[in-house]
């Protein structure tokens, strides 16, 4: 079959359409460092085992001095790639560390967005949270879309968490890497709240 | 020739390309899949639903289909870096006109690399960037070397942010406003934060340029799209089908057009696939060539 075979099959537009309706329902921050975080940690030898623990998992990282925002007492952070931070947080966590604060180098006071937009629509509750949407049947509780974002973990989540329900399917914060991920992670968790009033 | 490059949801796939081809998928009637390279790929969202769209238009159009440059990666990185080194080596010495990059892990320093090689081919291709490669090319500070980036308005609001290194940062987000867009569009133009021309996809699509918004296309408007995972995706393929077509005339294309074009086509493919919040991606693939047909038909190319 022909391209415009299967799509009009698809669409039951064709010949040999399939049958039913058609659709169913500290440094100057410069651009090379722009995907860079920082880690801060209560002490110097928390620095140290973070260092050892991102190098050894693969991960570039530089401890440097901390910009004057965010300087807390311990006078060395880990510069880490931010775009991972959802990775780089679960292994800091696996190992028992804890950061103060994980923040962009570009602006090491910019906080997360922490803003949701909820939408119904019918039967179907979506929650918005930075550029991450998740929608849910609220008869069955099962995820039917994940859209949005733009890191390589969106399709990934999609694929584990749509046609699950809210309390079968894996929570984005442990199969997420992202910040992407990481926003997916507080959807989600609004999400259920709201599922569970 | 038209180059896709970007990212599958599957941890051990390679790099890999080849001309893309759209085939009936694994999962049901209502299902697509793509054959690239002797593999064979889901169009679920995301990259596989952007090239989807572009293999249906190309198609119809009477285009060579799109080549895609693909590698499996989850979000750890590893795979688009393989990839960017790939590009690094690959794309100099290849006669693509035209380059669309999308999901694909943020990395500055990679990006540079690649569009610095980009820019070595003999006949430097037209640009456009989506997602996450857009997002690199922001923080890089090299958006102006892209003739389209496709953002939504929370990702318009990331561009007009000049400290944010990814949306999730953003500041004075506010997630539904589609009404600041031409404000911020400003800002994301005097920062050099924006592409020669942005389509800016939400309830209402905008085509905006330097000096403010050109169109708008509302209409039809169908509410389930927002929910829809890959919907933004095809919209970008259309637009560089769209682009794809106007560059085969041999004349420099018209990006604000093929732009427009692709908004009302996915809107009118939206449509006609009646969609609900819980209706896959696929479905509006399948009724792109009748939603070109419509379009065209009021508006040749």
């Amino acid at each position: 079959m022909g391209l415009s075979g299967l799509l009009r099959r698809m669409t039951g537009r064709g010949r040999d359409a399939a049958p039913g309706p058609a659709a169913a329902a500290g440094d100057t921050p410069s651009a090379a460092r722009a995907d860079r975080g920082l880690l801060v940690f209560e002490n110097t030898s928390e620095v140290i085992q973070a260092e050892r623990l991102l190098k050894e998992a693969g991960y570039a990282v530089r401890v440097m001095g901390p910009p004057p925002e965010i300087r807390t007492g311990c006078d060395l952070v880990v510069e880490f790639p931010l775009m991972e931070r959802l990775h780089v947080l679960r292994l800091l966590a696996g190992a028992g560390l804890d950061p103060l604060q994980s923040v962009p180098v570009t602006g090491p006071l910019l906080a997360p967005v922490d803003l949701f937009h909820v939408k119904r629509m019918g039967d179907y509750l979506m929650v918005r949270a930075a550029n991450m949407k998740l929608t849910v049947d609220t008869a069955t509780r099962v995820v039917v879309n994940v859209s949005g974002g733009g890191c390589p973990d969106v399709p990934y989540l999609a694929a584990r968490l749509v046609g699950m329900r809210l309390d079968e399917a894996p929570d984005p914060r442990a199969v997420g890497h992202t910040l992407c991920g990481y926003a997916l992670a507080l959807a989600w968790d609004e999400m259920v709240r709201r599922c569970s009033d | 020739m038209l180059g896709l490059i970007g990212t599958v949801p599957d941890p051990d796939a390679p790099v890999f390309e080849g001309a893309a081809e759209l085939r009936a998928g694994r999962d049901g009637a209502r299902s697509l899949s793509l054959a690239i390279g002797g593999r064979e790929v889901d169009v679920l969202r995301g990259t596989p639903a952007l090239a989807a769209a572009a293999c249906a238009a190309c198609a119809h159009l009477g285009l060579a289909p799109p080549h895609a440059l693909l590698v499996g990666d989850v979000g750890l990185g590893a795979g688009s870096r393989a990839l960017y080194a790939h590009l690094e080596r690959r794309l100099p010495r290849s006669g693509f006109s035209l380059l669309v990059f999308h999901y694909l892990q943020p990395d500055v320093d990679w990006h540079n690399r690649v569009l610095f090689a980009a820019q070595a081919m003999a006949a430097p291709p037209l640009l456009v960037a989506d997602a996450g490669f857009m997002y690199a090319a922001k923080m890089s500070g090299q958006a102006q070397s892209y003739d389209l980036f496709t953002p939504d308005a929370g990702e318009l609001a990331f561009l007009a942010d000049a400290e944010a290194p990814h949306p999730f940062y953003t500041r004075g987000f506010i997630l539904h406003d589609e009404t600041r867009v031409p404000e911020l569009a400003r800002q994301a133009y005097a920062h050099g934060d924006a592409a020669r021309l942005l389509l800016v996809k939400g309830a209402t699509d905008h085509v905006v340029d330097r000096d403010g918004v050109l169109a708008t296309v509302a209409e039809p408007s169908v509410e389930a799209m927002e929910a829809m995972g890959g919907t933004g995706d095809t919209l970008t393929g259309l637009a560089a089908a769209l682009l794809a077509a106007l560059r085969a005339r041999g004349s420099e294309p018209d990006v604000a057009r093929a732009a427009r074009l692709a908004a009302r086509v996915n809107r009118v493919a939206g449509a006609l696939a009646a969609p609900t919040p819980a209706t896959q991606v696929a479905e509006i693939v399948a009724r792109i060539p009748e939603a070109l047909d419509r379009v065209l038909a009021e508006e040749p190319l």
